[in-house]
């Protein structure tokens, strides 16, 4: 049914479709409508049967899904940002143990300085913590992701991530496609698990495994993702079939068969990237998209196939790595060995910053004329950085980096932008 | 794509105003999207919110920074915030309040404007009179189908419905359509002015 | 459950030989039909008390469901010793996750368990004192707070042995460890405030908390049975003798337990809703030099020179619990 709808509750109600037993959940903006939403699902008793815990930590609520996962329930949480990195032992042990946990990432940065608006810095720190990391373009695509996903981390036992873009995604109130439960209970099976604590027939889960085969347990887990690269595009086909729409896979090109100039990115972003890429190919220039639905495990052959035909690649990227630059960028040249092709790496957006539409034109027009840096930073305002750099060149005692920008900058209230 | 800005504060509903614009061009076929500036959360700061209105699905997600039309819920922000950021001459702008452009202090910055889309409503009076507490979002909304004509009341009368249950929708329903017919009364007012 | 009052114990020790009692007065842990939820063959050190306690504890409580049972383990000793790759000790379904989040996964296991209908099947989590009153500390004020339906039992052995006898929350004035070495004007652990896991357990209110050393076997068991017939968060509190980290001599494990309840160092109790309602009095009082003196972790306290100082706060302290507690019966009510 098609309702207008904001999108936490839209993926609340899918989560709902999915029939979670357990759900745990601590307050962290901005996934806190969803966990909200399905609160009262389950107070009154539309979601049934299920347990919602509320508990004291995001530790704590990876680690209930973990206990209630190994118990044989289809267990389900949210966060962000900091509560990602505070259940960040928690996350690794799930995979670490294979229970398919599903749990959605309203991304967020990640302080100091603290920051509660978009960016991909929180995900993006937890790329190699063994969980499948799927991430959605629209509202819609956060929707179906979710129900895909129990599917997918049920198969293959194994934790999937489903990372959305806080505020942006999580706060709009858009037009979905709101699925039936007869349409989701068609795709997504019941919960059997692989291994599961019953008194019937006791086992261990958890032991101590040492050098003799602790490279065989966690190879596994690779295993398990190199499986998903085929699985999610069958996932995505079946979920055609069911629900009539395109969603998730392992990538998404957009325009991008005959582009020289091909941008690649994750998430919301990609949508205000397609109306720049329409309004520059109407003035002529051949330019598509990439957009990365799958980025654990991530899809080398699908990326390379799809660029290699491309002069150049703009790797746009909500996050940072300090010290060397692009996350993604890193990864999109791996799969790029041996190619010749330009490659630039542009971080924007950190901290919510707005990537609008007049940055991109720019941007990928210069781009186009080969004009770019290979790491550049969209909308830095470089006055305000350098004259950080001078005052820390010209006192010992320079103090604190946020504080003086912020005097800097000047007050700002809540502005157009 | 019409692309319309909301500035009020925390408290005023003016994230709600957004999303049941949005669901008014729902109701109509058409597509939208509502999304608040994020993060001030708080009573009384200044909070923005957007809604986007077109008749294919909406990809862009950056702020509305040039709008084609402004609704301004608490007047005290005009001289604390840069609440006409990007709007265009022939932007429509509603302002809450008793007074006049001229009285506000407005007339010499809208003077290129096109008057006709550019009207004060007293709809935190409306609101206090019809639901008893002066959140003036609904209101709003109802002057802003007459002002715009880009929705009608009645898609606006049922979002309220939609958004609101009992009294609450009910009064906020009379609000939104006395500032339909306080809006509706001043542009017969000003094009009577014009033809006359 | 109280533990049936049996006169009938060796001279000098309390130790009660089994073989002399009636079958139905015998332990669980004497009786054939015990669980060995933690069997033979494990890597634990001779006269380890946490496996000692983890086996009288599991079994009774195995008993007390009819087997229907789940555990979860925080890292630790216990869990370092049962699960060698790719053997496991454990004859009961048993997970083991990290160091902190013992009290949550036992939430996690008692929510799914509810979700099925299955609360016929009961949930034990377990860990050492490190797990518990440091890192878990969180996490299971939290299972506390909800009234999970868990018992979780901390097996107490005063400091982080697994990782080689480090300083925990737990850790006594004055004990040596190897990061409150034995050296300095001021050798051993300072004299802190303490952390009472057991107290802190009670000012949740939750409806069983209950402290038990290696020791006292039928009153340990008989907690657990208790425990495991009351719905809501439960705390049992069981102090183990390490004979590694202490510094004793293997065979001294229960006699040193014994010691600490005897000199009011380790208080017994059992509180319902907050409040203390059974303690288990002092049957012969000693000072708590005869506790320390065994103990190497306290030898700089007797030599090179006595510090009688140091030895005084440490009898004040027992003293305390004994006024506290009451752990000596009242003179006036005496024969």
């Amino acid at each position: 049914m098609l309702r207008q709808v904001e999108g936490s509750r839209a993926v609340a109600e899918a989560v709902a479709f999915c029939r979670p037993e357990v759900i745990c959940a601590y307050p962290i903006s901005p996934q806190t409508h969803i966990v909200e939403n399905l609160s009262q699902l389950v107070k009154t008793g539309e979601l049934a049967p299920c347990e919602f815990v509320n508990v004291e930590s995001e530790f704590a609520a990876m680690s209930v899904a973990i206990g209630a996962s190994a118990t044989g329930a289809r267990a389900y949480t949210a966060t962000a940002s900091q509560g990602l990195l505070y259940m960040t032992e928690a996350l690794y042990n799930a995979s670490g143990l294979g229970l398919p946990i599903v749990m959605t990432v309203a991304n967020r940065a990640i302080g100091a300085p603290i920051n509660i608006w978009n960016d991909h810095s929180d995900s993006m720190s937890q790329r190699d913590s063994g969980w499948i990391q799927l991430y959605a373009e629209t509202n819609q695509e956060a929707l179906d992701l979710h129900i895909q996903a129990f599917r997918l981390a049920e198969e293959l036992s194994t934790p999937v991530m489903v990372c959305m873009d806080g505020f942006i995604l999580t706060h709009a109130v858009e037009r979905l496609e709101i699925p039936t439960q007869e349409q989701v209970d068609g795709f997504l099976p019941p919960f059997q698990p692989r291994q599961v604590l019953d008194p019937d027939e006791p086992i261990s889960i958890g032991a101590m495994v040492g050098p003799e085969a602790f490279m065989e347990v966690k190879y596994l887990a690779h295993a398990k993702q190199m499986q998903a690269l085929e699985l999610i595009p069958e996932i995505a086909a079946d979920f055609k079939d069911v629900f009539g729409r395109d969603s998730g896979g392992l990538i998404r090109c957009y325009r991008a068969e005959d582009a020289e100039t091909i941008v690649l990115a994750l998430g919301s972003v990609l949508g205000t990237i397609k109306d720049t890429i329409d309004e520059l190919r109407q003035e002529g220039m051949k330019i598509g998209a990439v957009g990365i639905t799958s980025f654990r495990p991530f899809p080398l052959d699908a990326v390379r196939g799809a660029l290699s035909h491309s002069k150049r690649v703009v790797m746009l990227e909500k996050a940072l790595a300090v010290g060397i630059g692009g996350i993604v960028s890193a990864n999109v040249r791996m799969a790029l060995a041996g190619i010749q092709l330009h490659g630039y790496t542009v971080i924007a957006g950190l901290g919510g910053r707005s990537i609008t539409k007049a940055s991109l034109r720019d941007l990928f027009t210069d781009a186009a004329a080969d004009r770019l840096e290979p790491l550049t930073f969209l909308d830095m305002d470089w006055d305000v950085v350098n004259r950080e750099l001078e005052r820390m060149g010209a006192s010992r005692a320079s103090g604190p980096h946020a504080e003086n920008i912020l005097r800097d900058v000047g007050p700002v209230a809540a502005g157009p932008v | 794509m019409f692309e319309v800005r909301i500035h009020g504060r925390g408290g005023q509903g003016v994230v709600t105003a957004a999303e049941m614009l949005a669901l008014a061009a729902f109701d109509e076929g058409r597509y939208a999207q509502a999304f608040p500036s994020f993060g001030s959360e708080r009573m009384g700061a200044p909070v923005v919110s957007f809604c986007r209105i077109d008749d294919r699905e909406i990809r862009l997600r950056e702020p509305v920074m040039e709008p084609d039309a402004l609704i301004v819920q608490d007047p005290t922000l005009l001289h604390q915030v840069d609440v006409f950021g990007g709007c265009k001459p022939d932007g429509f702008i509603l302002i809450n309040t008793a007074r006049t452009f001229d009285e506000l202090g407005l007339g010499g910055f809208v003077k290129d404007f096109r008057h006709e889309r550019l009207l004060t409503v007293p709809a935190s009076d409306l609101a206090r009179e019809h639901t008893g507490r002066p959140v003036a979002n609904a209101a709003l909304l109802g002057g802003f189908a007459a002002l715009s004509g880009l929705i009608s009341l009645d898609a606006v009368v049922s979002a309220i419905r939609e958004r609101f249950n009992g009294n609450v929708a009910e009064g906020n329903v009379a609000a939104a359509m006395a500032a339909y017919a306080w809006v509706a009364d001043e542009l017969r007012e000003l094009n009577s002015v014009a033809s006359g | 459950m109280k533990a049936p009052a049996i006169r009938f114990y060796q001279t000098g020790s309390f130790a009660v030989g089994n073989r002399l009692l009636d079958p139905e007065q015998r332990s669980v842990q004497a009786g054939e039909q015990r669980t060995n939820s933690i069997t033979c063959g494990h890597r634990a050190c001779q006269g380890c008390g946490e496996a000692l306690g983890a086996r009288y504890a599991l079994d009774a409580a195995m008993r007390a469901t009819n087997g229907q049972m789940i555990a979860a383990n925080a890292t630790g000793c216990l869990e370092v010793f049962s699960t060698p790759y790719p053997e496991t000790s454990w004859q009961i379904p048993w997970i083991h996750s990290l160091f902190g989040n013992a009290p949550a996964v036992s939430t996690g296991i008692a929510a799914a368990l509810r979700a099925k209908g299955r609360e016929d099947v009961r949930v034990v989590g377990q860990g050492g004192d490190g797990g518990t009153v440091d890192i878990g500390m969180a996490c299971l004020s939290g299972m506390f707070e909800r009234n999970d339906d868990v018992l979780y039992i901390c097996y107490d052995n005063e400091a982080y042995m697994n990782t080689g006898v480090q300083r925990s929350g737990a850790t006594p004035p004055a004990a040596r460890t190897a990061t409150t070495q034995a050296v300095g004007p001021e050798p051993g652990n300072v004299f802190g405030q303490g952390k009472s896991a057991p107290l802190i357990a009670m000012a949740h209110e939750i409806p069983y908390v209950a402290t038990a050393t290696v020791a006292e076997l039928r009153d340990l068991e008989a907690k657990v049975q208790t425990a495991m017939e009351i719905r809501g968060a439960r705390y049992l509190h069981v102090l183990v003798p390490c004979p590694l980290g202490w510094g004793s001599a293997s065979k001294d494990t229960i006699r040193i337990a014994r010691l600490a309840k005897e000199s009011g160092i380790f208080p017994v109790f059992e509180a319902r809703d907050g409040e203390v309602t059974d303690v288990s009095e002092i049957r012969r009082q000693v000072p708590v030099e005869d506790y320390l003196r065994p103990q190497k972790r306290f030898a700089h306290l007797f030599k090179p020179e006595p510090r009688t100082e140091v030895i005084a706060r440490i009898q004040a302290g027992a003293e305390r619990n004994i006024r506290r507690f009451g752990l000596l019966p009242d003179p006036k009510e005496g024969s």
